[in-house]
């Protein structure tokens, strides 16, 4: 089964009480629900089926189907073939209650099932069983305990387990993105930075502003968000806290101050200012704000990104004439040139590995998302069609690549898998969206 | 100032000597007083200083946004007389205060841009310094991409964005 789109399911997320993080004096607002749009799916996916969780209590259900949000996020990664609700002729609750024939026959290799009920403190408790159908053979079964208002973050917990047990490498369904979206035209323009899930469920905003916001970037352990923002007439650098809201001024010298990127152990902030004369490369120490400035040259140096064992920093520098990107150690020297196919090379991303690197690659007056295998010899691969695409941003686990792109008026998100096989589109139903940025694993 | 008020101005300023030289020719008997001269066009931009109501009214500083070549930020041929009148004021006026904001059209990243706008506006900063402004009185800002006047995408819409924009603080 393919899901068309899941715009009438997203659509119960505005109604969904929104809480919004703003620094203090900026009133709470409600933010708009990203529609998600399936584009194209692949034959070869796995089938599988993910029975309805049975509700077990006296009282009434919980509103989250959590058997509906596993079934979407398996979808999604365009690694499986969920059977639809329609075609679900028997309902398990349990592995003793699995007609295996009856799923062999539907042609399923997986079926998932579950159930739930109230448990003490208001809790919810969630049991699931992961079986092998052609074996006949119990694979998985795990239990989790939470509110109500949790259980979307159960189910995504459950798709990245049921996930990992097949595909073998983790999943990033209980993970979160950021973006922003700009809403308005002239005097009505206004900002957003969102928080939300990966699945674009549960918008937050974090800040709001008459001016524009660019470039979020996530501490490694998902709590902080950095990010540049032109509310002082020029661009400067914060840093904020997502759960509390509370935030720093990291940097808001004279001339630039972008690009910030968290080093992986969460202890460095790397930026690009350009208050020396021209745009360079720094690293800050967030505990003591010292400066340490990486790149010496004459040309614009910008759009920092840690490679995963924080020694070294990848960047973009037009010091050879057009951006291109460069490699430049943590440890002070000279910095390296890395791309030399295509004629303009930006905006890195680099995956938990480093064995991927992606970037703006820009050929005449059309602008796609490269991927360059290092495994491979530095072969590249394209895995959007452009003309504007932009601001590309992996999933923890490399299996998934979030970027930007245009769309007649209007700027849009893209999620499309590692391979560039499938493709899911969030927009906003009046206004851009645009900056994206892949958070980290969820901790649990 | 364009072609045009710069010919009428020459022929003004011309026909106002051509009177001195006249008068000249007369010898003018002692007793008597001279006529007074003919009238001639005030324009004072060719030998007086600019006031802040030229601001509104002098055709070149009316003029406040420089344009640019794709990926370029060296000023062209046709703008350097917007930049040639934008420094005799700041230079003329050494209280005035101006923000040149740098921007680029929607291509590549926005980081990038950010970098190339600030290229632009500080190409401009350079070229009003090399006239006599002070540094002082120029703050340079980048907006990048990020505040488009159109939005198409072609190169008519591209070539609007290109720019840096002149805005006077203080005049």
């Amino acid at each position: 089964m393919m899901i068309r789109h899941l715009k009438a399911f997203l659509a119960a997320a505005l109604v969904a009480a929104v809480s919004a993080i703003v620094p203090a004096g900026v009133p709470a607002a409600q933010a708009q629900s990203l529609t998600l749009d399936i584009v194209n799916g692949v034959p070869s996916a796995i089938p599988i089926t993910i029975v309805p969780f049975a509700f077990e209590s006296a009282a009434t259900p919980p509103a989250t189907d959590v058997s509906e949000v596993i079934r979407n996020d398996l979808a999604r990664s365009g690694k499986f073939r969920t059977l639809g609700r329609q075609d679900i002729v028997e309902t398990p609750t349990r592995g003793s209650e699995i007609k295996f024939p009856t799923w062999k026959l539907l042609k399923q290799d997986y079926i998932v099932v579950g159930r739930e009920r109230d448990v003490s403190g208001g809790q919810v408790r969630v049991d699931f069983e992961l079986w092998d159908v052609t074996r006949q053979q119990q694979l998985l079964t795990l239990a989790y305990t939470a509110l109500p208002a949790d259980l979307r973050g159960v189910a995504h917990q459950i798709a990245d387990q049921i996930y990992q047990k097949i595909i073998g490498v983790p999943g990033a369904f209980y993970t979160r993105i950021a973006y922003v979206t700009a809403v308005g035209v002239g005097k009505s323009l206004q900002y957003s930075l969102i928080v939300a899930d990966s699945d674009g469920y549960n918008p937050q905003v974090v800040v709001r502003s008459r001016q524009p916001l660019l470039s979020p970037a996530w501490s490694p352990d998902g709590k902080q968000l950095a990010y540049v923002s032109f509310e002082k007439g020029d661009s400067a650098v914060y840093m904020q806290d997502l759960a509390t809201g509370a935030r720093q001024l990291i940097s808001a010298r004279k001339g630039i101050n972008g690009a910030p990127s968290f080093s992986p152990d969460g202890t460095k902030l790397a930026m690009c200012l350009s208050f020396g004369g021209n745009p360079e490369i720094y690293v800050m120490d967030l505990a003591t704000r010292q400066l340490t400035q990486l790149t010496h040259s004459m040309s614009i140096n910008t759009e920092p990104r840690w490679m995963p064992g924080g020694q070294s920093i990848v960047f973009t520098s037009d010091r050879s004439g057009k951006p291109q990107l460069y490699q430049v150690p943590l440890s002070g020297g000279g910095a390296t040139r890395i791309t030399f196919q295509g004629e303009y090379n930006a905006n890195v991303a680099i995956n938990y590995d480093a064995s991927q690197f992606a970037m703006v690659q820009g050929s005449g007056n059309v602008y796609r998302i490269a991927v360059m295998d290092r495994k491979l010899g530095d072969q590249m691969r394209f895995l959007s069609p452009g003309p504007m695409d932009e601001s590309p941003s992996f999933a923890p686990n490399g299996s998934m690549l979030l970027y930007a792109a245009s769309e007649g008026t209007r700027g849009v998100l893209y999620s499309v898998s590692d391979d560039g096989r499938i493709r899911q589109r969030l927009s906003l139903a009046n206004g851009d969206v645009q900056s994206p940025s892949w958070g980290p694993y969820r901790q649990h | 100032m364009n072609k045009t008020v710069r010919i009428t101005l020459a022929a003004l300023l011309s026909v106002g000597l051509a009177a001195c030289a006249s008068k000249q020719a007369v010898k003018p008997q002692p007793e008597q007083t001279p006529p007074p001269p003919p009238p001639v066009a005030t324009a004072p931009v060719a030998s007086g200083k600019y006031t802040p109501a030229d601001l509104d009214t002098d055709p070149c500083l009316r003029q406040r946004s420089i344009y640019f070549d794709f990926d370029k930020a060296d000023i062209k041929p046709q703008f350097q007389q917007i930049v040639a009148c934008q420094a005799k004021y700041l230079v003329d006026r050494p209280e005035a205060r101006m923000t040149l904001e740098g921007n680029t059209d929607e291509r590549g990243t926005r980081e990038y841009n950010l970098g190339l706008g600030e290229r632009r506006a500080k190409s401009v900063s350079s070229a009003l310094e090399a006239l006599g402004a002070s540094a002082a009185q120029i703050t340079v800002v980048s907006y990048g991409k990020e505040r488009p006047v159109c939005r198409e995408h072609n190169e008519t819409c591209w070539a609007k964005n290109r720019r840096v924009d002149i805005v006077y603080t203080a005049k």
